[in-house]
């Protein structure tokens, strides 16, 4: 992806800035020039307004992707899904900072910023939203549940046994 | 200082894995157990793939605007303070000021002293607002810091974050004075271009860390014209969680005192934003009337001190929004060496 295009969606992947047909009142996200909602396109010319989604929604549907897309090797597996946000528009993302077995279909979220790829090494890094699961204080889940030591031991099992292999 | 400034809200960041000690020391053959005992490090916080400065800076920021029902575009000036941007040229403050709307009339820029930039940062925004150029500046202190594989700091060096809102009104916290003792002292570096820094074993201690730190607090106090037993709460810069200790002993301060500020056992050592999150640890759990110094540390070397007092308006502030700091002390996904490796890019994958 160019610079340029990048930096020209900045608004959508940093802030999830779409717009709202201020006849109709529907959200749009990426944003639209036209209102498709209204019954004649043309009543919404000029009345498409700026709108600023909230970040919150809840999983739609989700699939776990084993085959990663250019970028994101590291992160296999990972969950991408499709976000119902409270604004109404449908948007895709992936889900962070949650196990991809406790992934469910009406799972609250709440969109985070990660990195979302680089221009390989010396090229521009590209940030915006992902979503991660949401709590009731506006906040996100906690980080996980408490470190506990089985599951320290376990861990430490995993590398010793690679070790000794 | 005339013009009362002082902190309006905060927000901290800790990215979820962890590992700790004994995992990292059975790998490269060394006793991991007593390593974590030595440094008083239990576990270390690790970012995800797709975490860096400019990630944990954002939820950090982005936590402390909801708390403070703060408006971005009233920020008249962001600071970040990491030695971990992600670009050697191009600000991380330009992208953290975008992702939280308040571009574009305010200025920004990126601190780097080791550790303490985060400190320094306050201190900026402390003149700035006092005298009036701005209505809020923002400072944050956040890494993703690295050891060299086998190396002692890989013990201790993690990820995480905090942010400060500095104002003049609405404060939940006065900055009653603010003293710093910089002197150049070689203990730890990174030159251009090397991935892992370099420090100077045991003269990181008392030429150093103990120096600075024991003589910007000792300062501090006479300046405030406080002693130890005038604060309820103490937090040093952190690099692991012995120094703080032994530094808060010899001046004077109990176990009591440094009980919230001192994170690091627990997530590990944060660098720039270690000083940041233990203040906001004590701001998670402080009363109205509180006070609290203090006292960072950046190797090269210098240390920046503060006399805070919390305000009776830290009872009606919304620090529930979010997730307080000590959800990150007890909570994180436990990782193996592997794993590590592999999230912080220690595998070479071939190719250019």
């Amino acid at each position: 992806m160019t610079v340029a295009r990048f930096w020209r969606e900045t608004p959508r992947r940093y802030n999830l800035g779409g717009n709202r047909c201020s006849a109709c009142t529907t959200v749009y996200f990426p944003p639209r020039a036209v209102c498709p909602t209204c019954q004649k396109h043309r009543q919404s010319l000029g009345k498409m307004e700026p709108f600023t989604l909230s970040g919150d929604g809840e999983v739609f549907s989700f699939t776990l992707v084993h085959e990663a897309a250019e970028g994101f090797e590291m992160q296999v597996p990972y969950v991408l899904a499709l976000i119902k946000t409270t604004e109404g528009p449908l948007l895709t993302g992936q889900i962070v900072d949650i196990s991809h077995e406790e992934v469910h279909i009406g799972m609250r979220v709440r969109a985070a910023f990660r990195k979302l790829r680089e221009d390989g090494r010396a090229g521009v890094i590209h940030y915006g939203y992902k979503f991660s699961p949401a709590r009731e204080n506006g906040g996100r889940e906690a980080v996980a549940s408490p470190v506990s030591q089985e599951a320290l031991a376990r861990a430490a099992a995993r590398t010793q046994g690679t070790a000794r292999t | 200082m005339e013009q009362k400034v002082g902190i309006v809200s905060y927000g901290a960041y800790v990215p979820r894995y962890r590992i700790t000690p004994q995992e990292i020391g059975q790998v490269w053959g060394t006793d991991g157990t007593a390593m974590g005992k030595g440094l008083n490090v239990v576990r270390k916080s690790v970012p995800s793939p797709d975490e860096d400065t400019i990630t944990i800076s954002t939820e950090a920021l982005r936590i402390a605007l909801t708390r403070g029902k703060i408006n971005p575009h009233d920020i008249g000036a962001i600071y970040v303070g990491s030695e971990s941007h992600p670009y050697a040229v191009k600000p991380t403050a330009t992208v953290v000021a975008q992702a939280v709307g308040a571009t574009p009339y305010l200025t920004a820029a990126d601190f780097e002293f080791a550790c303490k930039a985060g400190t320094a940062a306050i201190q900026t925004c402390m003149g700035m607002v006092a005298s009036r150029m701005i209505t809020y500046g923002v400072a944050i202190g956040a890494d993703t810091s690295q050891g060299a594989p086998g190396d002692a700091l890989e013990y201790s060096a993690s990820a995480g974050g905090a942010a400060l809102v500095i104002g003049r009104e609405n404060l939940i916290a006065e900055i009653n004075a603010t003293e710093s003792f910089t002197t150049d002292t070689p203990d730890f570096w990174r030159r251009e271009g090397q991935r892992y820094p370099s420090h100077g074993g045991r003269f990181t201690g008392e030429p150093a860390y103990f120096r600075h730190v024991g003589e910007c607090g000792r300062r501090m106090m006479e300046r405030a014209q406080t002693e130890p037993k005038d604060y309820q709460h103490v937090v040093f810069h952190q690099p692991n969680g012995k120094f703080p200790q032994r530094i808060g002993k010899s001046l004077g301060f109990s176990e009591a005192q440094m009980k919230y500020g001192l994170v690091t056992p627990w997530i590990g050592n944060t660098y720039s934003g270690a000083a940041l999150i233990g203040l906001a640890n004590v701001l998670d759990h402080a009363k109205g009337g509180d006070r609290v110094l203090v006292v960072g540390y950046g190797s090269g070397a210098g240390s920046d001190a503060f006399d805070v007092t919390v305000t009776d308006r830290i009872e009606s502030y919304d620090r529930n929004h979010g997730r307080q700091v000590q959800e990150f002390l007890d909570g994180g996904v436990p990782l193996s060496y592997a794993m590590y490796a592999k999230y912080r890019g220690k595998i070479h994958l071939g190719g250019s």
